[in-house]
C-alpha cells in the first residue's frame, strides 16, 4: 500500500471518528488542536486503524500513556530530558522537533498529527 | 423505577453478538410526559430516542462485559453513530442486536441494529435504526484514577436480567 493510499484511508477514518470535514484533514493536522479529538477519540482511532488496516496495536504503542501521570517523566510542568528520550524511543513515528523547543506537558497532545498516524501505519504494515 | 431499558436477553453468542428485547408499555411513567396533551393537541406517547439509545448501550454493554466474565467495569465512552427513523409506541417490542466490531484490553466497539416489532403488523420486524457505540474498560484506561473495587456497572438488576434470561 502506498503512502498516499494509507493517508486516504486514515483521512476517511478520521472523518468518521471525529465528525470533521474531509477538506480539513491534511498531513499537518493535529488531532487535538485542529481536529478536536478528545481522550476517548484516541481509543476510537486505535480501534478503527486496527480494523481498517488489519493491524494489532498495543496499548500505548500509537499514543503514549499520559506522561503527566508518570512522575519521572515530568518536572515543573515540562517533560524532562529523560522523559523526552523515552518518548522518542517509544514513538518513532512522531516528529518531536517543534515540541523539543517547548516540552510543556500541556503540548503533548499536539505531537499527534495525521502524519504521525500515517507514519505509524506505514511502519506497522512494513513489518506485518 | 429501575434504570433497566431491556427486558430480556434472547440470544447470546459470547464475544460476538447479543440480542435483547424491550416491551414498550403504557405503564411507563415517561410515556405520559413524552408527549403529554397540550392545548388542542392530544397526548402522544412515544418512546424517547435517548432511552432507545440506552437500551442499545445496555445490550452492547452486557455483551462486552460478558466477554471478560464481568471482571471489567464497562463504561459507555462514545456514541459513534445513532440513527432512528421511526418512533416506537406502547404495544411495540424493540429488538436490539449488538455485534462486537473490535475488542481488546482497553475496551470494545460495537455495531447495533434496532428493530421494531408491531402487533398491528403481525409482529413483523422492521429495522428502524442503527447505533454504533464504544466502550471503555475504565480500570485499563484511567490509570491513576481510583474506582470502587466492586463492579458497580453490573448491578443486582443486571444480574437478575442475566439469570432470568438463562445467561451464565
Amino acid at each position: 500500500m502506498t503512502r498516499d493510499e494509507i493517508f486516504n484511508k486514515v483521512r476517511t477514518l478520521l472523518v468518521d471518528a471525529l465528525v470533521v470535514d474531509e477538506e480539513g484533514v491534511n498531513m499537518q493536522s493535529r488531532l487535538t488542536t485542529d481536529l478536536g479529538a478528545e481522550s476517548i477519540d484516541f481509543l476510537d482511532i486505535v480501534f478503527r486503524l486496527s480494523q481498517v488496516f488489519g493491524i494489532t496495536i498495543g496499548q500505548g504503542e500509537l499514543f503514549p500513556e499520559n506522561p503527566a501521570q508518570q512522575a519521572d517523566m515530568v518536572k515543573d510542568g515540562k517533560v524532562t530530558a529523560g522523559g523526552l528520550t523515552m518518548l522518542k524511543s517509544k514513538l518513532p513515528h512522531v516528529d518531536f522537533a517543534a515540541f523539543e523547543k517547548d516540552p510543556s506537558v500541556k503540548r503533548v497532545g499536539e505531537l499527534f498529527t495525521v502524519e504521525a498516524v500515517v507514519n505509524f501505519v506505514e511502519r506497522k504494515l512494513a513489518t506485518k | 423505577m429501575r434504570w433497566m431499558w431491556i427486558d430480556r436477553i434472547v440470544e447470546l453468542v459470547p464475544r460476538e453478538r447479543l440480542v435483547a428485547v424491550k416491551n414498550v408499555s403504557m405503564a411507563e411513567e415517561h410515556l405520559h410526559d413524552h408527549f403529554e396533551a397540550k392545548g388542542k393537541r392530544a397526548a402522544m406517547p412515544i418512546m424517547p430516542a435517548c432511552f432507545i439509545l440506552e437500551g442499545m448501550a445496555q445490550t452492547a454493554g452486557i455483551l462486552v462485559g460478558h466477554a471478560e466474565e464481568f471482571r471489567e467495569k464497562v463504561i459507555l465512552a462514545k456514541v459513534g453513530k445513532a440513527e432512528l427513523h421511526r418512533e416506537a409506541v406502547p404495544g411495540n417490542v424493540l429488538r436490539y442486536t449488538a455485534t462486537i466490531q473490535h475488542m481488546d484490553k482497553s475496551g470494545a466497539s460495537t455495531a447495533g441494529v434496532v428493530e421494531l416489532l408491531d402487533p398491528m403488523k403481525g409482529w413483523s420486524a422492521e429495522t428502524i435504526g442503527t447505533i454504533d457505540l464504544m466502550f471503555s474498560h475504565i480500570d485499563q484506561n484511567m490509570s491513576g484514577e481510583e474506582f470502587p473495587e466492586h463492579n458497580f456497572v453490573f448491578s443486582e438488576s443486571f444480574r437478575t436480567l442475566l439469570r432470568t434470561s438463562g445467561v451464565r
